[in-house]
């Protein structure tokens, strides 16, 4: 018989994977890596706000992530910075806010920092397993409904576009599905952790993958290996469970890389 | 406005920053007509498709389109994003309904063989030619081409125009071709506007060229008396991937 805390963390992790997975490969084939890691870093300021002020701090993160990015679409149009000036700014802006105003909230909500930072999968309640299943499959059900423009719009924008693609408002939804999925994944892997379960699985596959479907299928399911061997490794060697994720992922990568190429 | 006419501008402007980029055009593109645009860049030529295509509102003026108007796009070719596993077949087909087999399509333009290839060991023309079968795949009544000569030598921009010319054919839809080449234009053109800003003149190509505000703006009195149109007589042509075609071995011999 499994424990309560596994079966939670095995479920809430697959919403995890399966999400990242999904969406990391847009991350990816729109480099915008970098992007994802300035909207996870600002999510503590989000975490802080949720401790301040009382209540599900998912709702709190979710609205920071949602403000940055569209803060970051509108300083986008600025041609005086680039783009990765502005994401570190947001990014490390909204970071160094959240751990001034954890630093300052004297109850921390039964957390600590660094269970913000790198994820607490083995300590997930029931509410966040149902937040996770509910938000990641409200995320795989709007990119199902949008899958076509998507890749039409990742493929050639301009084009799109001339097709009758609304881009910028499919562009404004891909980035609030950015939002919900960091809302998802900090419990499990923390903010640190985020970017490398959007980045690594979906790098992965890309070696392997022959058409955008392989591409998130292989990604899924290589998210789901480093979740249960991730897990596996935490129980029996105690390691730290979303860095041990994390690595698992790693090494998943590294081991396909010396497949020969087709 | 009448049944012989695809889509129209009337007294159109566009003004962005305080600029003047189009400034009182009025234009009309008819079924199975060619309208090639040319002009020097900045001359507004974009922003006049983009007008035409419905994607950006005038500032002044009027834009009418015959209701539910299909329209076939080629968009200056590009280097698609090398991390998206896409098959040319795959892309051809993405977010349209065809009206017709993708295979046909692609031996229209000349790349059956490369139907299940990946979109990324493409080279520029062959890209061209896949951007031009995505377009006229849904059988569209109005064909725009922005630049499709930009980077083209003289030989390619002749062999493009002849397949642009016999597609034309083939599927009688109208075509606007926009081109910053002020002085090559497509042979089976109906009708060429100069613009820059403003229309500077409009009419047959030979019309065109002989107008004084288009010799006020581009005829250099000095190059043309430096430079002549040279004639290449080759008994070759050269094929998509730059092989050699003999066109007839008369004459002499290679070796």
């Amino acid at each position: 018989m499994m424990d309560g805390f596994i079966i939670r963390a095995l479920l809430a992790g697959s919403a995890v994977v399966t999400v990242t997975g999904v969406l990391g490969v847009f991350l990816l084939w729109r480099r915008m890596a970098y992007f994802g890691d300035a909207l996870s870093h600002s999510a503590l300021l989000g975490v802080a706000l949720g401790i301040l002020l009382g209540g599900q701090e998912y709702w709190f993160v979710l609205a920071v992530c949602i403000v940055v990015a569209l803060l970051m679409t509108r300083i986008q149009r600025r041609p005086e910075l680039s783009n990765d000036t502005i994401l570190g700014i947001l990014g490390h802006g909204g970071l160094a806010l959240g751990l001034m105003a954890l630093h300052f909230s004297t109850q921390a909500g039964g957390r600590s920092l660094e269970a913000y930072l790198f994820g607490d999968i083995l300590l997930l309640q029931d509410t966040d397993v149902y937040f996770a299943l509910g938000l990641s499959a409200v995320v795989v059900g709007v990119v199902w409904y949008y899958w076509q423009s998507l890749l039409l719009m990742t493929a050639h924008p301009e084009l799109a576009q001339a097709e009758g693609v609304n881009t910028e408002r499919l562009g404004l939804i891909y980035m609030l599905l950015i939002a919900l999925v960091i809302a998802i994944a900090m419990r499990v892997v923390g903010i640190f952790l985020l970017t490398a379960l959007l980045i690594i699985p979906a790098a992965t596959a890309r070696r392997l993958a022959r058409t955008p479907e392989q591409m998130v299928f292989i990604a899924i399911v290589s998210g789901l290996v480093a979740l249960m061997l991730g897990l596996a490794s935490s129980l029996w060697w105690d390691s730290p469970t979303g860095p041990s994720i994390v690595v698992v992922a790693v090494i998943e990568f590294a081991l396909v890389q010396l497949i020969p190429q087709r | 406005m009448s049944e012989q006419v695809l889509a129209a501008l009337e007294h159109v402007s566009l003004r962005l920053n305080q600029r003047d980029i189009l400034h009182d055009i009025s234009l009309e593109v008819h079924p199975a007509k060619v309208l090639t645009l040319i002009g020097p860049n900045g001359a507004g030529k974009s922003s006049l498709l983009k007008i035409l295509l419905g994607l950006e509102q005038p500032t002044v003026g009027k834009v009418w389109r015959k209701p539910g108007l299909s329209v076939g796009y080629v968009p200056q070719r590009f280097q698609l994003e090398p991390l998206m596993p896409l098959t040319v077949e795959r892309f051809i087909c993405l977010g349209s309904k065809p009206k017709q087999s993708v295979q046909s399509v692609l031996q229209a333009v000349g790349i059956e063989q490369l139907q299940q290839a990946s979109l990324q060991g493409l080279s520029g023309g062959e890209m061209q030619r896949v951007l031009l079968a995505r377009a006229i795949l849904k059988r569209p009544e109005l064909l725009v081409l922005d630049e499709p000569g930009q980077g083209v030598d003289v030989a390619g921009l002749s062999e493009l125009y002849q397949l642009l010319t016999q597609l034309k054919n083939d599927y009688d839809y109208g075509v606007v071709l926009v081109s910053h080449d002020l002085h090559l234009v497509m042979a089976a053109t109906d009708q060429v506007l100069c613009l820059n800003t403003h229309v500077c003149c409009s009419g047959r190509p030979d019309a065109v060229t002989a107008h004084p505000e288009y010799l006020k703006l581009f005829g250099l009195p000095n190059i043309e008396q430096n430079l002549a149109v040279y004639t290449h007589h080759h008994n070759h042509h050269h094929g998509l991937d730059g092989s050699v075609i003999i066109d007839s071995c008369e004459g002499h011999t290679h070796g």
